[in-house]
């Protein structure tokens, strides 16, 4: 919205931050308030189509789909964030530091992030979880270090890039310390593509959450996830088929908008 | 610009399909499948055709494939195909006589004589002798090295072989039901070591490979004793651990019988499959560790068998077609079970559960771990329920799911947990259950500690007079049930899915798959 009128990149933007606004808004609302209980359950409405009382109809404990799904939802969120916050942490540092100095220490993290991004990232998941356990904490731990190497690919080679842009070697000139070149000369210049892959990440992260919740790997039932959620549904596709749809277009719909949001941005810069 | 609109739509879509893939590809196929079996008739018209194979799916690997050691009830249900004893059970829960074709007992109880059948050959070719039966039951038994693989038949004190075709078994102590424990089976002399990786036995089918975390097969015995059995060529036990996956094997044709149906999983496949029900032989319960600090108090116990709504279970769960019990015996062992559904209820009472616990000293509630099985859906599911069913008595349950190895391993065996839902599969003698409350019982993996009981037990397993002995039975169900051993919930339906062309399936009120008369019609 720094030019206005032009609107090229403005329809991404505005859709992707409609979609998104709607989903974080349910989310977090999901945090503190559901409009049914998310697991009270009811014998008399087991599979109720959608109406005006259960929009989303209700599951096959006669639980509110809607409900759930906020909830799933914010449970998604929650941790999408937090892997990302961790992976991207981690990342902007051992980025910074190795493309920087490169060296000895470039090349061993180097092949590192190689090695693990030779292994699909779910698979590695999967395989830190059988080693740490199930739960949400793991699964936020696993996901975040399996996270890690695509954002210090980016970080790194954006620090190769500007390490010897002429004002960082003025910086270095007039004595300025290399931690404040590495995180106050150099860091703000790479946040607009750094934004980017942050954006595609909270995306990964999302959909990694749901494909092993839906693996039954995930978050543990009771508590509501939308791939848990996907998963139950499957046996009632049908005689139920808004139970599998209602998790299913809600996956997209962040998704797609966390896509159209992180485009605009690309196209606003 | 629309181009790139739509490419971001459809790699978001993309992305997701990934995720409900399985599920859709499934169905599509099975849409199939309905239209060219679903309109004609479910019941198979012709007559039984011998030869054909069908693919069976189980739930669980194979713990052992030796026949003494094989404890799961899961394995058991497959070797019954491979293996028998003396004795067999038959489908209204006898026994009928298999590689004995006559036994005697004593009048005192304490010999029992068998004449072995003409003509029953192993697996090998060779011919059953009294040499393989002696060491068979030597072998089970204990006499053979000291330690007992059947715990049931640890009373033996001597088998003798009075001739070639004659096995003499003297016991140390008369009980009625012992007969029962020589389903054990028959296996070649001097081959224990060896039935583990290359098992052979008398069975209707004959062990054919077995792969871990895949399956098993076997292949028809031509030489069985029975004329005229089995039907079918090649059986393949095929392991699906998750139900979803199994309905949609089903669906897509790869998978002919599957005996675990959940009931909304039986809802969907009407009209494509057979499917038949009938109560199995599991008994299903919160079982509660007694030793554990918090539930040694019976007052807590109480509270959670007073706190759980047995109808809801049946409802979500079984459709209404299970049998909700309160004590740890088969229902349809008619003459020893008793029905103390009345003493909890079968719906919650949550004022009478609150009530102990304030007793007790948890006014506010407590928390409870509940350990489950995750790869059996049904008893993850009534975790589910009944985690709600504890949450408005203030109990704070949670569900931890384990792998069934991880189960048989800590639950089980180190009975390492605080709770747990699982189901234990009973055979058709009231003693089996029954047994393994004592204290002492190396099955009492709840810790069940009642002196009463106990002794009351031991009378039971003495007892000669068959209403004598049910007495003591049913006094043995009222002490586990008032004392709260454990929250017994339900006996499921089995609820069997058969492919269409497939007849001759034949329930038991044991825990078996009988392949052997099973067959393709015409």
């Amino acid at each position: 919205m720094r030019k206005p009128g032009s609107g090229k990149w403005n329809k991404y933007l505005t859709a992707g931050l409609i979609m998104t606004g709607i989903a974080l808004l349910l989310g977090i609302l999901g945090l503190f308030w559901t409009p049914y209980s998310t697991t009270a359950m009811s014998a008399s409405e087991k599979f109720d189509a959608p109406s005006l009382r259960h929009i989303f109809g209700t599951d096959n404990f006669g639980r509110d789909i809607f409900s759930r799904v906020m909830k799933g939802l914010s449970t998604t969120i929650v941790i999408g964030s937090l892997v990302v916050a961790f992976s991207a942490s981690a990342g902007i540092l051992l980025g910074a530091l190795t493309g920087y100095f490169g060296g000895l220490v470039d090349e061993i993290v180097m092949r590192v992030t190689d090695a693990v991004n030779g292994f699909p990232s779910i698979l590695l998941a999967l395989v830190l979880i059988s080693l740490l356990g199930n739960g949400r904490q793991n699964v936020i731990l696993a996901l975040g270090i399996v996270f890690i190497p695509s954002y210090v690919r980016i970080v790194r080679s954006e620090f190769i890039r500007l390490r010897d842009a002429d004002y960082i070697g003025r910086a270095r000139l007039m004595g300025v310390c290399r931690i404040r070149i590495l995180f106050v000369h150099i860091l703000p210049n790479i946040f607009s593509v750094f934004w980017v892959s942050v954006m595609i990440g909270f995306n990964n992260a999302i959909l990694a959450e749901s494909g092993m919740s839906y693996l039954g790997i995930g978050v543990q039932p009771p508590d509501a996830s939308l791939g848990k959620m996907l998963s139950d549904a499957q046996g009632y596709l049908q005689n139920a088929p808004w139970y599998a749809l209602a998790p299913g277009l809600t996956i997209v719909w962040v998704v797609l908008g966390f896509s159209l949001f992180s485009e605009g941005i690309r196209r606003r810069v | 610009m629309k181009k790139k609109l739509l490419s971001l739509l459809l790699t978001a879509l993309l992305t997701t399909a990934v995720l409900g893939g399985c599920g859709s590809d499934g169905t599509g196929e099975s849409s199939g499948n309905n239209s060219s079996t679903g309109s004609s008739a479910l019941e198979p018209a012709g007559d039984a055709a011998y030869g054909g194979s069908v693919v069976v799916g189980i739930q669980q690997d194979i713990d052992s494939l030796d026949p003494h050691k094989a404890t799961a009830a899961g394995t058991k249900e497959i070797l019954f195909n491979i293996f028998e004893g003396l004795v067999k059970p038959d489908k209204n829960g006898d026994l009928m006589n298999a590689v004995a074709s006559d036994y005697t007992v004593s009048e005192d109880g304490l010999v029992y004589t068998f004449t072995l059948r003409e003509g029953v050959k192993f697996h090998n070719g060779s011919v059953v002798t009294a040499e393989d039966v002696k060491y068979s039951l030597e072998r089970a038994s204990g006499l053979l090295d000291g330690t007992p693989l059947i715990s049931s038949l640890k009373v033996l004190t001597s088998v003798d072989i009075i001739d070639e075709k004659t096995v003499q078994v003297t016991v140390g102590g008369a009980n009625t039901e012992l007969i029962y424990s020589f389903v054990a089976a028959i296996i070649p002399a001097g081959s224990g070591e060896d039935e583990s990786g290359t098992p052979v036995g008398t069975g209707p089918f004959s062990f054919v490979s077995y792969t871990p975390q895949e399956g098993i097969v076997v292949k028809k015995n031509s030489d069985y004793w029975q004329k005229g059995l089995p039907y079918l060529d090649e059986v393949n036990f095929k392991i699906v651990t998750s139900t979803d996956t199994a309905l949609l094997e089903l669906q897509g044709g790869s998978i002919d019988i599957y005996p675990y149906l959940t009931d909304s999983q039986a809802n969907e496949l009407q009209g494509s499959f057979q499917i038949l029900s009938a109560p199995s032989a599991v008994v299903q319960a919160l079982y509660l560790n007694n030793a554990d600090p918090l539930l040694s108090d019976v007052r807590i116990r109480q509270a959670i068998c007073y706190a759980l709504d047995k109808d809801a279970v049946n409802d979500f769960l079984a459709g209404g077609n299970a049998t909700i019990i309160s004590t740890g015996m088969l229902p349809t062992l008619q003459s020893y079970y008793v029905d103390l559904n009345d003493v909890y209820g079968t719906g919650a009472n949550i004022d009478k559960a609150k009530e102990l616990m304030a007793d007790a000293g948890y006014p506010d509630g407590f928390d409870l771990e509940i350990t489950v099985p995750s790869n059996y859906e049904y008893h993850m599911q009534t975790a589910e329920v009944v985690v709600e069913q504890l949450k408005s008595a203030g109990i704070n349950a949670v569900i931890r799911p384990v792998e069934w190895n991880a189960w048989l391993e800590d639950c089980y065996n180190g009975r390492k947990y605080q709770s747990t839902i699982s189901g234990l599969t009973s055979d058709a003698t009231p003693g089996y259950m029954m047994n393994r409350f004592q204290k002492e019982s190396k099955k009492n993996f709840i810790n069940f500690d009642n002196a009463e009981y106990d002794e009351v037990y031991v009378k039971a397993a003495a007892a000669m007079d068959p209403e004598e002995k049910a007495g003591y039975y049913k006094q043995l169900q009222q002490i586990l049930c008032d004392e709260a051993g454990s929250a017994f919930i339900q006996v499921p339906a089995i609820t069997i899915a058969l492919n269409p062309k497939l007849g001759g399936y034949t329930f038991y009120p044991v825990y078996v798959q009988d392949m052997s008369t099973v067959y393709y019609a015409e």
